[in-house]
């Protein structure tokens, strides 16, 4: 069998369809929109095609969507554009504890720099409490960004009750990175009544370097690349023309087959999930259980054993998942996210995290829950606290 | 996986010497899961070498590599050479590891040391008994 890939949420297969169009402007359209000349009208032609596609993905007009080189650059110019242009209001900034590092890094900097930052806590099922949000705001609250989906953990927030929460406060931006909800939730910026978006063309099957941010006709951000015309100014730099074509086409094929798509992987991940849970005792599930959950999105807990290890094992016969143990990651310090849902820190090594896609296979899937049964067993017979468990069904620790 | 060595990857995959030992001569124990690491060593003794050891560790594929080789390294060995034996030994045999996993996955030799100072502990007990 060939690889099979459960880690979409890290990047996913850049389809062929997606390809086809991008190819010509490599090879044949190579001009940029600025130009007069027909180069230049080809593909000022294409990046209007391609706006109007992202914009309809999520309900936005075409001139509210500005193109970035990824979800972190997004996330920057959201957080740090956003915080610029209203620092004259006041000091204070609202996130969440589980946000990607591309919103918790800036804000960190921010903070260095005298900002205020509120971290939202949230419950053990990765949700913030409206309630909590309602009380950090304060008079020199200036801007709030709330992840909109969990990619380790496959939260939903309420995005929309949480901006109605905050939106009697004039004057507040709202910013949510919604990288991990593209294609897999219908993103309507016009119902959240959100005023900043982050949208990643990585995740939904479109070519890697190019993301976008929605801002709200009327709100202004200062640009934090500057130096040319491009995007209304506010990000300059030459367009990456192919990748935004790609990104525009692999919108308008996520929007017309958002439903098929979330029918194939959530029959899929329901599938692993009641096999493994059936073939393997002490696996705990990590994220909520209800409809407010990732449909792509499977994250387990398997007890007496260690993430990396298990990953190891299916890499070697071409199984790719992730994992949130400390031992899976660079700094050794293990997923923040599942400290933010106060999960224990032994069941925190043992995670394993399927994060699935439309070209997954029920095939795929059978062959998947087989192979982690095998290991999961292999892994046991070696490990210490396991035989303890066994011998005395006592936990160490 | 790029990062492990082809050593690291054979020993993580097949590991050697997996299991315990019934009425061990020494048992040591290194790491807890809590950091994500924990080795338990059984040895066996016989005229000052260790004739049979075997190990069972929760932890990561360079937990599991380390252990594994450190088990074959320490095979047929005399106490006082075990006892020089140092984790870096242990990293280098396997053509080394990832930085970040050489402090905490690294505990084999520590392991095996500790092994030892549980047999000579209970020997130096019998032997007072014996008088």
């Amino acid at each position: 069998m060939n690889s099979i890939y459960f880690d979409n949420q890290a990047s996913s297969k850049l389809e062929d369809r997606v390809l086809d169009v991008m190819l010509p402007f490599f090879v044949n359209y190579y001009g940029i929109p600025q130009s007069i000349h027909s180069l230049g009208s080809i593909t000022q032609n294409a990046m209007n095609i391609a706006r109007k596609q992202v914009a309809a993905l999520i309900n936005a007009e075409p001139e509210e969507i500005i193109f970035t080189s990824c979800g972190t650059e997004s996330n920057n110019l959201a957080i740090k554009g956003g915080v610029e242009a209203l620092q004259a209001n006041g000091n204070h900034i609202i996130t969440s504890s589980v946000e990607h590092i591309s919103i918790l890094k800036p804000l960190e900097k921010l903070a260095k720099r005298g900002f205020m930052v509120t971290f939202l806590h949230v419950d053990k099922y990765g949700y913030v409490d409206c309630l909590e949000l309602q009380h950090a705001i304060n008079k020199n609250t200036i801007l709030i960004s709330i992840q909109y989906v969990n990619p380790e953990i496959g939260t939903i927030q309420d995005i929309k009750k949480i901006v109605s929460t905050v939106k009697s406060y004039a004057n507040i931006i709202f910013h949510t990175d919604a990288v991990s909800a593209c294609g897999q939730v219908n993103i309507d910026v016009k119902d959240l009544n959100v005023d900043m978006l982050t949208i990643a063309s990585s995740v939904i099957h479109g070519p890697k370097g190019v993301a976008a941010l929605y801002i709200k006709k009327g709100l202004n951000i200062i640009p934090q690349i500057e130096g040319g015309i491009q995007e209304l100014s506010k990000r300059s730099g030459t367009e990456n023309i192919p990748a935004i074509v790609g990104f525009g086409k692999a919108c308008e094929i996520a929007k017309r087959e958002y439903k098929q798509n979330i029918k194939i992987v959530s029959t899929l991940r329901n599938k692993i999930f009641h096999e493994i849970t059936n073939k393997i005792d002490h696996v705990y599930l990590n994220g909520p259980i209800t409809k407010f959950r990732l449909s792509c999105n499977l994250n387990v807990s398997i007890e007496f054993i260690e993430g990396e290890s298990l990953l190891l094992l299916l890499d070697s016969i071409g199984i790719m998942v992730s994992s949130g143990s400390a031992c899976a990651s660079n700094n050794l310090k293990g997923s923040y996210v599942l400290q933010a849902i106060g999960l224990n820190k032994v069941l925190r090594q043992g995670t394993i995290i399927f994060n699935l896609s439309k070209f997954n296979t029920l095939e795929e899937v059978e062959y998947t829950v087989t192979e982690v049964t095998k290991f999961v067993i292999k892994l046991r017979q070696i490990s210490s606290l396991y035989l303890n468990f066994i011998k005395t069904g006592q936990r160490i620790y | 996986m790029t990062f492990y060595s082809k050593k690291v990857m054979n020993h993580f995959l097949n590991p050697r010497n997996v299991g315990y030992i019934k009425n061990a001569d020494g048992i040591g124990e290194v790491g807890n899961p809590i950091c994500g690491d924990m080795m338990t060593f059984y040895i066996k003794v016989s005229n000052n070498r260790i004739i049979d050891v075997k190990f069972q560790t929760f932890g990561c594929g360079a937990a599991i590599a380390v252990s594994s080789m450190v088990s074959e390294m320490v095979l047929g060995k005399t106490l006082e050479e075990v006892q020089c034996l140092t984790n870096d030994d242990v990293a280098q045999a396997l053509d080394g590891l990832p930085s970040n996993k050489i402090h905490c996955s690294n505990l084999g030799a520590d392991a095996l040391h500790k092994a030892i100072e549980n047999y000579k502990s209970k020997h130096q007990n019998d032997n007072i008994l014996k008088k």
